[in-house]
């Protein structure tokens, strides 16, 4: 079985003032994401193959996926499936990969956000709009202690929404998989 | 062939006017922009200058100012050859209240040629920027991968960036 190609769509680099250990911690520990990710905690098993998980608040599996690669300090790989959320749970699963890379005395982070179908942007919006917000949050924690306090209520675009039940009724992953 | 652009949204604890004064004060973007004074007196059509070592590097002119909003900038790198043959590209700021004790900074640098040297030089850049700028708000301290003195080794790697996307 060939592994899905994945096509980067997402990018977001951040600079933080720290370790590559501790934003490697601050990735991969719950007691950290709660903080920074809208407070949904990570479940990640240190191992490539193993489950990985993203819990919401109330406990549920918001996201689910497997560890593509696993190298502490420096990269983390999963595959990522929206399991909280009506029709997003039958869309492809993406991919995503966090670099970490010391620089100069601080450490460079990238996320990068892949996928492995044509996806419309109006789906990409979503995660164009998260992970600002998330990844400034999390530098903020690691700089100051203190996460990002957002006053408005941030939910998936509307236009993503509509895109996502579109998507679904029209499965336009299966036509470009059978092209192949 | 489209014409690129880039777009970087930051989070920072702070409020509009001290961001404000981040972005349009020399004494501020020193600390945070490799040892570069934006010098402007921020009305419509003025000039604006980047100063570096006592060198100007870059200038612009001001295209709109909205205190503690918006503000937006026409660029010419003068620098290097490389990017002094582009005609100028455009860097707009937008700040937003987030209801909450943040601002939300949204950095746009559009209107590049196609093909665009400036454009993959300052796609690396302003992250590194961006992050110390946020860096000096909430902890007084800027990025030291953004100090002054490795403002050398950032123009060599825009330089070195630009010659190797030649063709």
């Amino acid at each position: 079985m060939s592994e899905p190609k994945f096509v980067p769509n997402t990018v977001y680099v951040t600079y933080i003032a720290s370790t590559p250990e501790k934003v490697w911690e601050a990735l991969t520990g719950a007691e950290f994401t709660r903080q920074y990710f809208f407070g949904h905690s990570i479940e990640v098993e240190a191992k490539v193959g193993g489950r990985f998980i993203l819990r919401a608040p109330d406990g549920s599996v918001h996201m689910s996926g497997r560890v593509i690669e696993y190298d502490p300090p420096r990269r983390l790989a999963t595959t990522w499936r929206v399991e909280g959320m009506e029709s997003f749970r039958e869309l492809p699963e993406s991919l995503v990969t966090y670099e970490i890379e010391p620089m100069g005395g601080s450490v460079k982070l990238t996320m990068t956000e892949a996928h492995q179908w044509d996806i419309p942007d109006a789906i990409l919006a979503g995660g164009r709009q998260g992970w600002p917000f998330i990844l400034s949050s999390l530098k903020s924690v690691l700089e100051t202690g203190k996460p990002i306090e957002i006053g408005v209520k941030m939910g998936p675009p509307p236009e993503m929404m509509a895109a996502v039940k579109e998507a679904v009724a029209r499965k336009p992953w299966v036509k470009s998989a059978e092209k192949r | 062939m489209s014409k690129p652009t880039f777009v970087y949204v930051t989070y920072i604890a702070t409020t509009p006017e001290k961001l404000w004064q981040a972005l349009t004060d020399g004494a501020f973007t020193r600390q945070y922009w490799f040892g570069t004074s934006v010098e402007s007196d921020w009305s419509r059509g003025s000039r604006v200058i980047f100063r570096s070592g006592g060198e100007v590097h870059d200038t612009g002119e001001v295209l709109d100012c909205v205190p503690y909003r918006r503000l937006s900038y026409s660029w010419q790198v003068e620098f290097h050859e490389a990017f002094r043959r582009e005609k100028p590209s455009r860097v707009t700021f937008e700040l937003e209240p987030t209801g909450g004790p943040e601002v939300k900074l949204t950095v746009t640098h559009d209107e590049f040629e196609p093909g665009s040297k400036v454009h993959a030089a300052v796609s690396n850049g302003w992250p590194m920027i961006l992050s110390s700028l946020k860096s000096l708000l909430e902890t007084g301290r800027p990025s030291a991968s953004t100090s002054a003195e490795q403002a050398h080794d950032a123009r060599e790697r825009a330089i070195a960036l630009a010659e190797s996307n030649v063709g």
